[in-house]
């Protein structure tokens, strides 16, 4: 799956798209390739604030549960409540439909510290290999 | 797998594995003072025939032929040898608790089976696979009201047993929760005018046992809309499970622990006991430890998993919902027999002879000149009497006549000296019952 160019990625495969003031945030399809079949998801309520690097949610699945890290820090605006009841779409739409929550951000700035799409491919990439090694 | 002690050759390719030359290298780390060079404290080496002496040397030293009114959290019940005879198999009395899932059909389905009837007899929609006690259950079921509500503060009636208190206090200590204890009343009840006027939007969990400590069955139900308009979560402990084949059992609660002692476990020194903990389908998430599921294979067949195992500590680490909840499946499989023996009627028949009997024995003491009820509630197979006299000095009397007596309630409830809890269950006869009370009026009557 391609790795919209847009967006923005973190070391703790999150990604976050900015637009018009508002960010959507999701995991990756490397995350959820790691995860295997998710089978619950708990986000935060709206009004509730993230902090960069800090937990947000988890993604559990049939393997493990995961935590979620904010990267950025924000207002939730709105939580994917259709993840309720169809947590696999994390599985099969990670990048669109299964975005977790929208966050008004508190410093846009932040984002800068992020990688982008080529990027975030070199690093799991990287990654991979060393877990192959 | 085999527990099998290494032998020399085998230490040694162990060690040239790590690079050690001998264990005193791998140990020299450990400043000397800290090395214990003395040989341990400990006799034998025994051979087999020495073993099984010392064994029957020391059961021989049980006493026998005591009859006993002590309770207080720990039952004598009726057991079936159909029970041990279960649980002794190699399958079940070995086994460790089941990580390996797919290869424990047997185990699995057995903890499916208790997971089954604690949900029956608790009116709940979930229950996990067995927890340490009563205490410890208790405890686990205020962090998951912790966990669910985001809130600190913990309200607990006094009348809750006083070692579980003890418990839910020692966890508390360093983590922020707040324990508040609720009074309870001259019934024995808690007092809900108390527990009204505290309980507000930063409580996280109201805690009542039923029967209560005093052995009172307590009147929560409105107690429950309180707590929920307040957005806190009603969690009832229970001690004595058997009261459950006659009580309502608390549907209304958001989480229920119990302690399954009194499920076919003998009150053997103190332990081990099982823990219950059951709850809400929507609050399994939070609940401790793991569930096994029924499910069916590749091929259609009936099979048992474990579900809700993603949020123990060999997986989550830190972020575990519970570091501390094993699973007592030995215990829980002894439970879950007892009562596929017991049945429905069979439970609720053992309760009533519970009821009855303790019934039998309180108009016996009354009869007593200085005995009086302290509480006047409803009562299961505990009741609380006033005596004239030191209940220690009373029960020191009782032993003699092989009686163990009552507990001494002044202990844990210094304004109730001079009470003591009574427990009489199915094991105790009418004989036993009237020997008792005789016993109890000439330890009155004695001059100190």
């Amino acid at each position: 799956m391609a790795y919209p160019k847009n967006y923005r990625y973190t070391k703790e495969h999150e990604w976050i798209n900015v637009e018009g003031g508002l960010a959507t945030i999701g995991i990756t399809d490397y995350a959820q390739h790691e995860l295997g079949d998710v089978v619950f998801v708990e986000l935060p309520k709206p009004g509730a604030k993230i902090e960069l690097g800090k937990s947000f949610g988890t993604v559990e699945s049939v393997k493990a549960v995961s935590e979620i890290y904010a990267p950025a820090a924000g207002e939730v605006i709105e939580a994917n409540g259709e993840l309720q009841n169809t947590p696999e779409k994390i599985n099969t739409d990670p990048h669109g439909a299964a975005w977790l929550i929208k966050v008004r951000l508190t410093n846009a700035a932040e984002l800068s510290g992020l990688m982008d799409a080529s990027a975030y491919e070199a690093y799991i990439a990287a990654s991979g290999k060393e877990a192959s090694a | 797998m085999r527990y099998l002690p290494k032998s020399p050759a085998e230490r040694q390719e162990m060690l040239a594995a790590i690079g050690a030359k001998s264990i005193e290298e791998l140990f020299s780390s450990i400043p000397d003072r800290f090395r214990l060079r003395a040989t341990l404290d400990i006799p034998g080496p025994y051979s087999e025939a020495e073993v099984i002496q010392y064994f029957k040397d020391r059961a021989a030293e049980n006493s026998k032929g005591y009859t006993s009114f002590l309770g207080a959290g720990v039952y004598n019940h009726l057991r079936s040898v159909v029970t041990d005879a279960i649980i002794q198999r190699g399958e079940f009395l070995t086994s460790y608790t089941p990580y390996q899932a797919e290869i424990t059909q047997g185990t699995l389905q057995a903890i499916f089976e208790f997971q089954t009837l604690m949900c029956q007899l608790t009116g709940q929609e979930v229950a996990n696979a067995s927890m340490y006690d009563g205490s410890t259950a208790t405890t686990e079921a205020v962090l998951m009201a912790e966990r669910l509500t985001g809130r600190q503060r913990v309200l607990v009636a006094r009348s809750v047993h006083p070692e579980y208190r003890e418990v839910l206090k020692t966890y508390a200590k360093n983590s922020g929760l707040r324990v508040e204890e609720i009074p309870f009343t001259a019934s024995g009840t808690v007092d809900a005018n108390a527990l009204q006027a505290a309980v507000k939007d930063d409580v996280a969990a109201v805690v009542v046992q039923s029967p209560n400590f005093f052995g009172v069955i307590e009147s929560y139900a409105p107690l429950v809309d309180v707590t929920h308009t307040a957005g806190a979560m009603f969690v009832v402990a229970i001690a004595e499970g058997v009261s459950l084949g006659l009580v309502r059992p608390p549907a209304e609660a958001d989480i229920v622990a119990m302690e399954g002692q009194s499920f076919g476990l003998p009150p053997s020194y103190g332990g081990p006991f099982a823990g219950v903990i059951a709850s809400r389908d929507r609050f399994v998430r939070q609940m401790p430890g793991r569930l096994a599921g029924q499910t069916t294979d590749s091929e259609g067949q009936r099979g048992f998993v474990l579900t809700l195992a993603t949020r123990e500590q060999h997986i989550r680490r830190e972020k575990a919902t519970s570091n501390i909840c094993t699973n007592q499946a030995l215990c829980a499989l002894a439970a879950t027999v007892h009562l596929a023996l017991l049945g429905k009627e069979g439970l609720r028949e053992m309760a009533e002879q519970n009821l009855s009997k303790a019934q039998f024995a309180l108009s016996e003491l009354l009869k007593i000149p200085g005995v009086r009820r302290t509480f006047d509630a409803p009562f299961f197979n505990e009741f609380t009497v006033e005596l004239p006299r030191s209940v220690k000095i009373v029960n020191g009397h009782l032993l003699r006549d092989k009686i163990i007596g009552p507990l001494a309630l002044g202990t844990p409830y210094p304004q109730l000296t001079k009470h003591a809890l009574v427990c009489v269950t199915e094991t105790t006869t009418r004989a036993e019952i009237e020997r008792f009370a005789n016993a109890l009026k000439l330890a009155l009557e004695r001059p100190i």
